[in-house]
């Protein structure tokens, strides 16, 4: 235990991991570095940052009033590829999504501990991600207006949802998955919004800090309350991180289209959602832990560890690919085999090479602990792999729909400028949503990392020492 | 019922004018007198408004109109969407039903031979085009591009008005001028009148203009059509040293052999021969014996996709083969040495092609190509009758067209004459030279000549000819008048009007009364007239308009003592092949001469074995493609002789080497909106004497250009998808057909099968009689309401067709193609439908009789049905692709199917609005759906019967029987979707002397 009593440092000779959080902090320093972010008043690069985002969300707003007024036409699709871009940029980011949730309550519930630094801010970057997602769904329809009848609500029509669907299951997946992460989010958030009451100079902000905190008073009862409540929603959220994925892959699985109709799916879309999270939560918050000094909080410990779960999740995924090459050559199903041999050789087989660089190749350089702990290489590799996850999707929706059964019908799906622009837009929105969160609320646990300072450790022990 | 004999058929009289022009109101009652001032005035202040009112109105009209226009007369707000009322009946017709289409028997012309037809009229307004059962040039069946004119009668480009020096001008306005400038031309007899028209067979007409140049002693009556059957009529005439024609009678045919011809398709008896030729390709039928195609072309056609032999040569090369060929059977005058300078594959084929026609003596036929050489139609003549087939299979008759003219020969003269200066009254029928004569001639500079005062362009619409002349007169469509033609074996066949003139236009048969100095007689009249001078009796009049067609009218067989044929195959044998690169011109498969460029359903329809759409490319082989470097989608220039054109070039597999092929009918000006600069003008290559071809060389001027295909991969990739064999293979193994692809029984599903009781729909197609004609593909749009979507939505991939021929081809590579497949894909309406599965909303269910439906209203347009479909059959509104505005095209709709919104999935429904009529009807009088009431638009189009469709628990129905037979597979059996569309695979009679030589 004396590893962790100070911080690990200073200990010759023994092989310690790096802290979670850097030596001399205590409650106090704590809550000020982490609340002084906000506290602090604008810096000055923010206003180009958020203003920038925000550009590119009207672009997005832009875009989907063009896409309603004039029809799904503007985009690049047509038969036999009748899902492009909106599907591929849905499934992106909700795979993205998946980190903060896999932080936030799996790795909640297996205890560990150094996930306290970054789960606040992974759960809003699911929170935002999901949002993106959302949009897709609803927009990619013919129809948008009538998007709300894919919902199971008493109407006139007499009509449920057609319950065998994916797309049904979708509905419940993705709204059953926002809803537990808002609320696991938020009711993280209340001892932090509470703590920034406390601080807040600014009227305005007591009072907005005030009614968000829902009272809270730090009492005993709040805290107990505040626990239980936490950990029955990570109990909830647990098995979403498997089910949503699951079911998003079950849209490509039921399909009876070659490329599609694999049972492999659902283990490689949550293996490739966390990778994809990972990668996510990696591009964030390496150039802001810098931007504000928070490398005390985000240790080297954090990316080396999320750098592994990168490459083990990694690693699940390229051993997808494999298996859907084999299945296909072990089942002589000649149009499975040509869909392989279509995208490994076919006109797309430059999207493929990049996946493969992206996803497989480039993610092994893990395996090297200087990359692995390097802040600038993680970041790098991290940037490959999105786009890698992103072109994952790309072949999984098109290769398989553009050569399917009747070679009469074979065609080539390019994405036009809306497309481009309705992706680029939902970055913009996520962008946007992500600054006003870190200039708003506090990006770290401030009341969690305080269970990590070593004052809180002696508490810790000393309560155990008691039990035992 | 249709036996009206005045003005038009009762059931369309009372309507019709309300809705038929769009927005409109009436500003006062006086507006409604048949004033010529007034009119006057109203059409030069508003033209639209002048439009319905320029025919004239009877008592009894004038007093239905009051009604209406009380009716409307607070209607005239200024909002974008008038208020209309419906105005019932003021007598409501006897048996006319509200909802219930009727049908009526009338003619549609193409170069001047008819095609029984009969037309599905709703409330006065004829919707849809269907064969004539009772008409031999029909047989019930129809073509694309017939199958298709109902769109132009409501095409919004039509002229609307008749005009002068493009200023708006009543009739009467008209009529006094051409009376006073024929009153000029009286005193010499006509001398500076000419008269030019298409190809006339009209009877009634071929009278007026009779009469007419006994009025005009000294006038002229010229004839020119661009896609012409010259050579094949001065072919027959000179082998019969009297004018002659020729046409077939293929049910007899057991051994065809086509000379760069597409009988199938094209031609004024294709449908015939179709259904002749499709009769005798039910292989599966003990009763019929297999007949057996053999084809030689220079570019791929329909007829060629569906022969048992094809073979690909120049135009030139298939001239001498033909010779080789008359020489082997000792046809006079072809000489031996005919085949000298050919190749070894070549004539080892037209020998067994020889042999195999000997040995069927008299149930054989060779057919030519119209435009192939007049010699070489003559000297077929001369085999057939070496072969025994004059008489048989092969008819030699007095000619069809009313004066058998040489039209090159006739614009040569017309066009001397109005350069010499000697025209001065220039009338134009229904022709549009200035388009489409011969460069050479330059038609256009002719027309200007000074001496030519009065000039007049009758015609559909304001075309590349109508601003040469002073005069625009709206020619009526066939459906708005009276009329006759006769079809390709002389039959006499009836056009009656269906509707009133939409826009005030006016006949052929109308203008020319004029000259006969009898204007304002009602063509109704004139062509009611002549046949009961003709017939005898109002009574025989009645049965004919009913029926169609005139019993008894066919052409008279000639009896000649000898066809005279030698002079042919010495002309023949003197022709040196070309060394270079020869231009073939022909017709578009869709769009004909230019004719049809308006017409958007021929536009969009994919044409045969290319499956381009919306341009005119040129056909190239693959093997002479890499000679010259070039890639579809290059542009060369072509030169011929001092002539040059830039044109796209298309990649054509099976096309022959050392030729290429361009088709008419596009680079039009002044077509209207939907036919103006598309594709390129061939006809600035062609002049009067390389009027089919001559010899050209390219060179390649760009890359990249634009070509919108509705098919992209033509090679099978072995899968399974057209199942074919040989005749013999299939006596041998019946079950070919199912031993090549998994093939689950209901064993598969946990499940029991769904019971269907009643009826349970179900189609077969027989792909052996399939030739990819697309006369389905237009009858299902026309039918269904399907929307044209454009050029660039069809390069995108979004082309609505519910129903598509697929083609495929066989061989080992594209530069040898073996042979060129058919398959018809609509909806399989599976019975595991995988798109049912996915879709969120339940908006494509499955029926009680197994139709896979298509709910519109509920769609929301996810498209996953489309992606989990195996056939590709759904169809998406990606924009608003249907025109919900233009007046006119609104009232072409079937009202009996849902016009689809943006943003909804669509597919074949198997008519499912035929289905309901068919069985409210039966449920009217008590009794089961019967087979053959319920007929699809594509079956019922379909020229060789390769659509069976009907009841598959009636284990007595057609369909049952196909299904019942071993050809019968299921596309993509092996995903166990159950389709209730399936296929007979195909079967070809080859020449097992050509197989061992193969």
């Amino acid at each position: 235990m004396s590893v962790i009593q100070d911080g690990g440092y200073n200990r010759p000779g023994i092989i310690e991991k790096p802290p979670v959080l850097a030596p001399g902090h205590t409650s106090g320093s704590v809550t000020e570095r982490i609340s002084e972010v906000i506290t602090r008043g604008t810096p000055k690069w923010f206003y180009p940052a958020f203003g920038f985002s925000f550009l590119l969300l009207m672009v997005l707003i832009f875009s989907i009033a063009k896409l309603v007024f004039e029809g799904t036409g503007i985009w690049g699709l047509n038969v036999p590829v009748g899902w492009g871009f909106a599907i591929i940029n849905f499934v992106w980011w909700i795979g993205i999504g998946h980190a903060g949730t896999l932080i936030s309550a799996i790795l909640l519930l297996l205890r560990q501990e150094w996930r306290t630094s970054i789960n606040r801010f992974a759960e809003a970057m699911t929170l935002f991600a999901v949002a993106c997602a959302g949009i897709f769904p609803l927009i990619h329809v013919g129809r948008p207006w009538l998007a709300y009848w894919l919902l199971p609500y008493p109407n006139t029509m007499g009509m449920w949802p057609q319950f065998r669907s994916p797309l049904v299951w979708d509905v419940f997946a993705v709204s059953t998955y926002a809803t537990v992460s808002l609320l696991f989010w938020y009711v993280g958030l209340i001892p932090d919004l509470a703590t920034l009451r406390d601080r807040s100079e600014n009227k305005l902000a007591k009072i907005i800090y005030g009614m968000t905190a829902l009272g809270w008073r730090n009492s005993a009862r709040h805290w107990h309350e505040h626990e239980v409540v936490s950990l029955l929603l990570a109990g909830i959220a647990t098995p979403l991180v498997l089910s949503v994925h699951s079911v998003v892959s079950f849209d490509f699985a039921v399909g009876l289209i070659p490329g599609w109709h694999a049972t492999i799916f659902p283990p490689y879309f949550v293996a490739g959602a966390i990778f994809a999270g990972f990668a996510m939560v990696l591009i964030l918050t390496i150039p802001l832990r810098s931007v504000f000094g928070l490398e005390d909080f985000i240790t080297q410990r954090h990316l080396e560890n999320m750098g592994k779960v990168m490459l083990a999740t990694g690693l699940i995924v390229a051993y997808g690919y494999g298996v859907e090459i084999f299945m296909a050559w072990y089942s002589g199903n000649p149009f499975e085999w040509f869909v392989v041999t279509n995208r490994i050789t076919g006109p797309y087989r430059w999207h493929w090479a990049t996946l493969i660089l992206c996803n497989v190749v480039v993610p092994q350089s893990l395996w090297i602990k200087p990359l692995r702990t390097s802040a600038l290489a993680l970041w790098i590799i991290s940037m490959f792999v999105t786009v890698g996850m992103w072109m994952e999707r790309f072949i999984i929706v098109i290769t398989s729909l553009h050569r399917d059964f009747l070679p009469s019908s074979w065609g080539m799906y390019h994405g036009t400028i809306w497309d481009w622009a309705i992706y680029v837009g939902t970055i913009g929105l996520f962008l946007s949503l992500l600054f006003l969160f870190i200039r708003f609320v506090p990006m770290i646990s401030i009341f969690e990392m305080r269970t990590l300072t070593p004052e809180a450790r002696k508490v810790a022990e000393g309560h155990s020492k008691e039990h035992h | 019922m249709a036996n009206n004999d005045t003005t038009t058929d009762t059931p369309i009289e009372s309507t019709s004018k309300v809705d038929l022009t769009g927005p409109k109101y009436w500003r006062s009652l006086e507006e409604l007198v048949d004033s010529d001032a007034f009119q006057e005035e109203v059409t030069r202040e508003f033209p639209r408004l002048a439009i319905p009112l320029a025919g004239g109105v009877d008592r009894r009209r004038f007093l239905q109109l009051m009604g209406a226009s009380m009716a409307l007369g607070g209607a005239a707000a200024c909002t974008r969407q008038p208020l209309e009322k419906i105005v019932p009946y003021v007598r409501q017709p006897e048996q006319r039903i509200p909802g219930r289409p009727d049908f009526y028997a009338t003619a549609a012309t193409l170069g001047g031979y008819a095609a029984g037809i009969l037309i599905e009229s709703h409330e006065g307004r004829p919707t849809k085009v269907e064969g004539n059962p009772e008409h031999p040039a029909s047989l019930g069946a129809v073509d694309l591009r017939t199958q298709a004119s109902v769109l132009d009668l409501y095409d919004p480009d039509r002229s609307q008005t008749l005009t002068h020096l493009g200023r708006i001008r009543t009739w009467e306005s008209f009529v006094d001028a051409l009376s006073t400038n024929l009153g000029a031309q009286a005193s010499t007899g006509g001398a500076g009148l000419r008269i030019l028209t298409g190809s006339i067979t009209s009877p009634s007409l071929a009278a007026q203009l009779a009469s007419t140049l006994e009025r005009f002693p000294q006038a002229k009556w010229y004839q020119y059509e661009s896609a012409t059957r010259r050579s094949a009529t001065l072919g027959a005439s000179v082998a019969a040293g009297q004018p002659a024609e020729v046409h077939y009678a293929l049910a007899d045919a057991d051994v065809l052999l086509s000379l760069d011809a597409d009988f199938l398709t094209q031609g004024p008896g294709s449908v015939r021969y179709a259904k002749d030729f499709g009769r005798r390709r039910k292989a599966f039928d003990s009763k019929v014996e297999m007949n057996r195609l053999y084809c030689l072309e220079s570019a791929p056609t329909n007829t060629g996709s569906i022969a048992d032999h094809r073979l690909s040569r120049t135009p030139a090369q298939i001239e001498k083969l033909a010779l080789a060929l008359a020489a082997k059977l000792g046809v006079a005058g072809a000489s031996a040495a005919a085949s000298s300078n050919l190749d070894d594959a070549a004539k080892h084929w037209i020998d067994v092609v020889a042999k195999d026609l000997q040995s069927h003596r008299g149930r054989c036929a060779v057919l030519a190509g119209d435009q192939m050489s007049p010699e070489l139609h003559t000297l077929v003549v001369g085999i057939n009758q070496q072969l025994g087939n004059l008489g048989s299979t092969v008819h030699l008759t007095e000619p069809i067209a009313a004066r058998p003219a040489d039209d090159l020969a006739d614009l040569r003269a017309l066009v001397k004459e109005l350069e010499g200066g000697q025209v001065q009254v220039l009338m134009m029928f229904g022709v549009n030279p200035v388009y489409d004569a011969p460069a050479d001639l330059d038609f256009a500079s002719a027309l200007q000549n000074p001496t030519t005062t009065f000039k007049v362009h009758h015609g559909a619409r304001a075309d590349e000819t109508a601003p040469y002349c002073q005069w625009h007169i709206p020619a009526t469509h066939y459906l708005e008048a009276w009329g006759d033609a006769r079809a390709f074996d002389g039959t006499t066949t009836l056009q009656q009007p269906l509707i009133e003139p939409l826009y005030g236009a006016k006949s052929a048969h109308e203008v020319l009364a004029v000259v006969l100095g009898t204007p304002g007689i009602p063509g109704a009249d004139l062509v009611h007239d002549h046949w009961i001078g003709q017939l005898g009796s109002e009574k025989a009049w009645r049965r004919a308009v009913h029926d169609g067609v005139i019993a008894g009218s066919a052409a008279r067989a000639l009896t000649v003592a000898g066809i005279n044929s030698g002079s042919a195959a010495t002309a023949i044998a003197s022709r040196p092949l070309p060394s270079g690169l020869e231009l073939a011109i022909r017709p578009d498969p869709t769009v004909w001469d230019g004719r049809f460029a308006n017409n958007g359903w021929l536009q969009e329809c994919p044409k045969p074995i290319s499956k381009l759409t919306w341009d005119n490319a040129l056909l190239i082989s693959p093997r002479t493609a890499a000679a010259q470097n070039l890639q579809s989608g290059d542009l060369v220039r072509i030169e011929s002789g001092d002539r040059t054109l830039e044109m796209a070039v298309h990649v054509q597999p099976g096309h022959a080497d050392g030729v290429v092929t361009a088709h008419l009918g596009y680079g039009r000006t002044r077509a209207g909106r939907v036919g103006n600069e598309l594709g390129f003008d061939v006809g600035s290559l062609r002049t009067s004497d390389t009027f089919w071809g001559a010899p050209v060389t390219l060179t390649k001027v760009g890359t990249g250009y634009p070509l919108a295909s509705t098919q992209e991969h033509f090679s099978m990739e072995n899968r399974h998808l057209v199942r074919e064999a040989s005749v013999e293979h299939y006596r041998e193994h019946p079950h070919f057909a199912h031993e090549v692809a998994h093939e689950f029984g209901p064993e598969m599903s946990m499940f029991p099968p769904h019971p269907y009781e009643g009826n349970a729909w179900g189609m077969a197609i027989n792909l052996s009689a399939c030739t990819g004609c697309n006369a389905c593909v237009v009858a299902c749009q026309s039918e269904n309401n399907i929307a044209v979507v454009g050029k660039e939505q069809v390069i995108a991939g979004r082309e609505m067709h519910w129903l598509r021929i697929d083609q495929y081809f066989t061989g080992e590579d594209f530069g040898d193609v073996e042979g060129m497949v058919n398959l018809p894909v609509p909806c399989q309406q599976c019975e595991n439908a995988p798109c049912e599965l996915v879709c969120p909303v339940a908006a494509t269910v499955h029926s009680d009789e197994g139709l896979n439906d298509m709910v519109y209203n509920r769609c929301v347009g996810t498209r996953y049905c489309s992606n989990n479909c195996p056939y590709k059959v759904r169809r998406f509104n990606f924009f608003k692709y249907q025109d919900f505005v233009t007046p006119s095209l609104k009232l072409q709709r079937n009202p009996d199917v849902t016009v689809r919104f943006r943003g909804v999935m669509e597919k074949c429904t198997y008519c499912v609005q035929r289905i309901s009529q068919a069985r409210i009807a039966a449920g009217r009088e008590d009794r089961a759906v019967l087979d053959g009431d319920v007929v699809t638009a594509c079956q019922q189009a379909c020229p060789t019967e390769a659509i069976a469709f009907g009841n598959i628990n009636d284990p007595e129905a057609e369909v049952t029987r196909w299904k019942q037979q071993d050809l019968n597979y299921s596309l993509l059996s092996d995903l166990n979707t159950r389709p209730r569309t399936t296929y007979l695979a195909r079967i070809n009679n080859p020449n097992p002397a050509l197989e061992d030589h193969a």
